[in-house]
């Protein structure tokens, strides 16, 4: 079994190693295509994990609680969805993102926020784990649409005024240290600086 | 063969017969719907001096004021009211979005209003070390405001120490 084995693969070795016969245009060709066919298919396969219907599929309760807020609908109609808050825009980042989601479909196979009741009892972890990784990349999902640097302070009220000119300015505070909790609704804050 | 065709037509006759007499039931449930007589007795109550069955057209949603300065008390102990637009605040068993601006912890740096210190004290009077749950929920009193005028006509005015 083993020999034979063997064999096949040394055959397989020997016939990717031999040249082909066919014209280097040809060969060209199939790799130009061949290229795009599988970069187009992955980046395909990218974008329907980024979609809104593709994350209520697993988290539906969550989907459910940003309805009512201003990022899912508003007077202009410029909205985020998940995707835009929760997977980095910039390439490479993304796809450290999506090898770590990986993780999640794991957790999805062993159940374990499958309930409302699991969910609530994980909820701060979880929480705790997207602020974490938000401070980390000084709110860079927020700062992808919310730019610093075109603020207007004159069109902010004076309490967003204070904060912005100051703390968020000198860089003391980034975007995740006060906006916690505006896209769905809180855990349990016990402990959480800042909350009383 | 002669049999199956007289048993189809049988079937056939016998479901359109079924579905008529279930539109005909259909429409005597609608036209008795329509006839319900309803009467409000003229009474004009918040929805206005309608029907029941009948849709009031909606007034105007009334825009919040976003930002302003605090807006001044009109008798004592009147809870003061909120000037600024409070969206999506949460206030419930996790979190208190009120008191991450104005407990007495974090009022210092927000600039906010420090809540009172009756807000710390049970119902018998004894003071507690935090907020008691029974102040727990800021907007029982406290409430945001809209730049609307008044439904009904008020002739209140401050007494002499507020004015």
């Amino acid at each position: 079994m083993f020999k034979k084995l063997m064999a096949w693969l040394s055959h397989i070795w020997l016939l990717m190693r031999s040249p082909s016969s066919a014209s280097l245009g040809f060969i060209l060709f199939l790799g130009f295509f061949g290229g795009i066919i599988f970069w187009g298919g992955f980046n395909t396969g990218m974008e329907a994990t980024n979609t809104e219907a593709f994350c209520s599929s697993c988290h539906a309760p969550i989907v459910e609680e940003i309805k009512e807020t201003i990022h899912y609908s508003n007077r202009s109609g410029v909205r985020a969805i998940c995707s835009d808050c929760h997977v980095p825009h910039n390439w490479t980042d993304k796809m450290i993102r999506k090898v770590q989601a990986s993780k999640e479909l794991v957790a999805f196979a062993m159940g374990t926020i499958d309930t409302p009741e699991k969910f609530y009892q994980r909820r701060r972890h979880l929480a705790d784990r997207e602020w974490a990784r938000m401070k980390k990349n000084n709110s860079q999902e927020c700062r992808n649409c919310h730019e610093f640097a075109f603020m207007d302070f004159s069109e902010q009220g004076q309490r967003s005024v204070k904060m912005h000119s100051t703390a968020l300015a000198n860089g003391d505070k980034t975007c995740i240290d006060c906006h916690k909790g505006i896209a769905h609704k809180l855990p349990d804050m016990t402990g959480v600086e800042g909350w009383h | 063969m002669r049999k199956q065709t007289i048993a189809a037509l049988c079937i056939i006759g016998a479901s359109a017969l079924l579905s008529a007499t279930a539109l005909v039931s259909a429409e005597t449930d609608a036209q008795q719907a329509e006839t319900v007589v309803t009467n409000n007795g003229g009474i004009t109550s918040l929805r206005g001096n309608v029907e029941l069955n009948t849709q009031q057209q909606p007034e105007e949603l009334k825009k919040v004021i976003t930002d302003r300065d605090p807006i001044s008390r009109q008798y004592v102990h009147q809870p003061p009211v909120i000037p600024h637009s409070i969206r999506h605040y949460e206030v419930d068993l996790n979190a208190n979005k009120c008191l991450s601006c104005h407990s007495w912890k974090n009022a210092p740096e927000s600039g906010a209003t420090k809540i009172s210190p009756t807000h710390f004290e049970t119902r018998e009077g004894m003071t507690l070390s935090d907020v008691s749950p029974r102040r727990y929920f800021c907007l029982q009193c406290h409430v945001p405001q809209a730049d609307a005028k008044p439904l009904v006509k008020n002739n209140f005015k401050p007494v002499d120490a507020l004015k």
